[in-house]
């Protein structure tokens, strides 16, 4: 907890320091205008520091967020909402807004994520492993197999040859870990990064890697965008060194 | 009586305001797939939150029946303090955003809610994630249209039938089966039809007091939103029976709704 304090701080001052110096993230030509970036649900607390660090490394520019279940995106950007960035919690959902044509350049990896079994603070029902979600008495809940984290889930409950049903199919990993920390749900199984951002609300319990399913984050700029050079602008931030580091220090896996 | 000509500042927003409601339901109109309409409204998944929309929303106009009714025969003939606070609070969800009655769904009957923990720990009794919970979410968020239609119809019946019954010797609960309830007659079914149709479109109080999951908790609305993402044609589908539903209680209630019966 001390050390997140003490690391938020020490990038604060970095970024602080880097824009006084002129040196920020900044992209080659200067650009302007609002960019929408249309983001999964599990991305919200590192995009929006993401966006605070972009845009005081490029004055002048307004980072807007829209966080939702990956397909939901999918839907919205499909029926015409003004995204200029699409950044997906799978490549299935990418592959799709590609294959109907919404999206401009190639798809880029910028992240990579595990799931992570998430419980009340403390795991007062010693969950220890994927098979103690099927112990009598547990509520487990999960996102909807159409939700990346969802369709992740039931691959990871594959692999550890573990069947159980569950209470609830829930739209996001957000609402997964809002019931556990409401304490109306015992388990759930979200990213790894949910419940760092959770802090010491929920208590995570890791699943080994052999059942474990790694999420590759993949972000495009959207056709339909009315402000490229920003979308552009943006993309690179988030692949660029700093935003890697940024990305990392909310638990993501590093692209490659 | 000279008829006047209908101003053409008034006719122009009032066109366009109508058009704001209908081209939407145009739009789900021409675009649904009618040639699979039928195979997307018999798929297993849709009779199943069909049933259970059916079940649900019937089961919470029963529930809303049974408490709404007392409640709006206190508000039209008891006077007692604080009745327009709690007849505010009672229908409160009318306005209230349905994901914040979830939560305070939740906080009162969750698992470690106010009375929600002692039901548990008593009973073992728990509605989140159940078809309970979804009958409360949506008797909940319907309820008050069944409170404040039913009490309108108890201020408006003539009370003279009520007494004349009383004289003849009647007792209360003869006169309020015999003679109050065939008086409000209309405004009870209006109230209990109005009071369904809400409960059959309720998603916000569900989807977060009882969560999704087909059979149990997915009801017609929460499958619209989740086939969105995977079966935009049956989404639709679903989305267009609800919509006649709504439009058939709607017409038909004209009069009562619009209280010029």
């Amino acid at each position: 907890m001390r050390n997140r304090v003490v690391f938020a701080f020490a990038a604060f001052l970095l970024t602080a320091c880097g824009s006084s110096a002129g040196n920020a993230p900044a992209s080659a030509t200067p650009v302007s205008g609002t960019v929408s970036v249309f983001a999964a649900a599990s991305l919200t607390a590192t995009f929006n520091a993401l966006g605070t660090d972009f845009q005081r490394g490029n004055s002048g520019v307004t980072t807007k967020f829209n966080f939702a279940g990956t397909p939901t995106l999918v839907t919205q950007i499909e029926q015409g909402a003004p995204a200029d960035v699409f950044a997906s919690a799978d490549t299935a959902n990418m592959d799709k807004l590609k294959g109907d044509g919404f999206t401009a350049g190639t798809p880029q990896v910028f992240a990579r994520n595990k799931l992570e079994i998430v419980v009340a603070p403390g795991n007062p029902k010693g969950i220890t492993r994927l098979a103690d979600l099927a112990k009598p008495g547990v509520i487990y809940i999960t996102e909807a197999p159409t939700v990346p984290a969802g369709k992740y889930a039931l691959q990871a409950l594959k692999m550890a040859g573990v069947t159980v049903t569950p209470k609830s199919l829930e739209t996001d990993v957000k609402s997964v870990v809002g019931k556990i920390e409401l304490g109306e749900a015992d388990a759930g199984i979200v990213y790894t990064t949910d419940i760092r951002a959770a802090g010491s609300k929920v208590t995570g319990v890791s699943i080994p890697d052999a059942d474990n399913v790694i999420a590759t984050y993949p972000i495009v700029a959207v056709k339909a965008t009315t402000n490229s050079p920003a979308a552009n602008a943006f993309i690179a931030y988030v692949l660029s060194a700093a935003g890697q580091a940024k990305l990392q220090s909310f638990g993501f896996l590093s692209a490659s | 009586m000279r008829r006047e000509g209908v101003p053409i500042i008034v006719v122009l927003p009032a066109a366009i305001g109508a058009a704001f409601f209908i081209v939407p339901l145009v739009g789900l109109i021409v675009r649904s797939p009618w040639g699979d309409a039928l195979s997307a409204l018999s798929a297993p998944e849709t009779l199943e939150a069909l049933k259970l929309s059916l079940i649900a929303s019937l089961s919470a106009t029963a529930v809303a029946l049974v408490l709404g009714v007392p409640l709006a025969w206190v508000y039209a003939r008891v006077a007692f303090p604080g009745r327009d606070l709690l007849r505010a609070l009672t229908t409160l969800p009318m306005v209230l955003p349905p994901v914040v009655g979830g939560i305070a769904l939740f906080l009162a009957f969750g698992r470690s809610g106010l009375l929600g923990a002692w039901l548990d720990n008593t009973f073992g009794i728990t509605f989140p994630f159940t078809t309970a919970g979804v009958v409360m979410a949506e008797a909940f968020v319907a309820m008050p249209f069944l409170i404040l239609t039913v009490e309108a119809g108890l201020r408006s019946m003539d009370r003279r039938y009520e007494e004349a019954a009383r004289a003849l010797g009647a007792n209360r609960w003869r006169v309020f089966m015999r003679v109050t309830l065939p008086l409000i007659g209309p405004s009870l079914f209006a109230g209990a039809v109005l009071c369904w149709a809400r409960a059959l479109g309720e998603f916000g109080a569900t989807i977060t007091f009882a969560g999704n999951f087909p059979g149990v908790t997915q009801t017609m609305p929460l499958a619209v939103y989740l086939l969105l993402e995977t079966n935009q044609e049956a989404s639709f589908i679903l989305s267009l029976v609800l919509l006649l539903v709504s439009l058939v209680v709607l017409v038909g209630l004209k009069d009562r709704w619009l209280g010029n019966a």
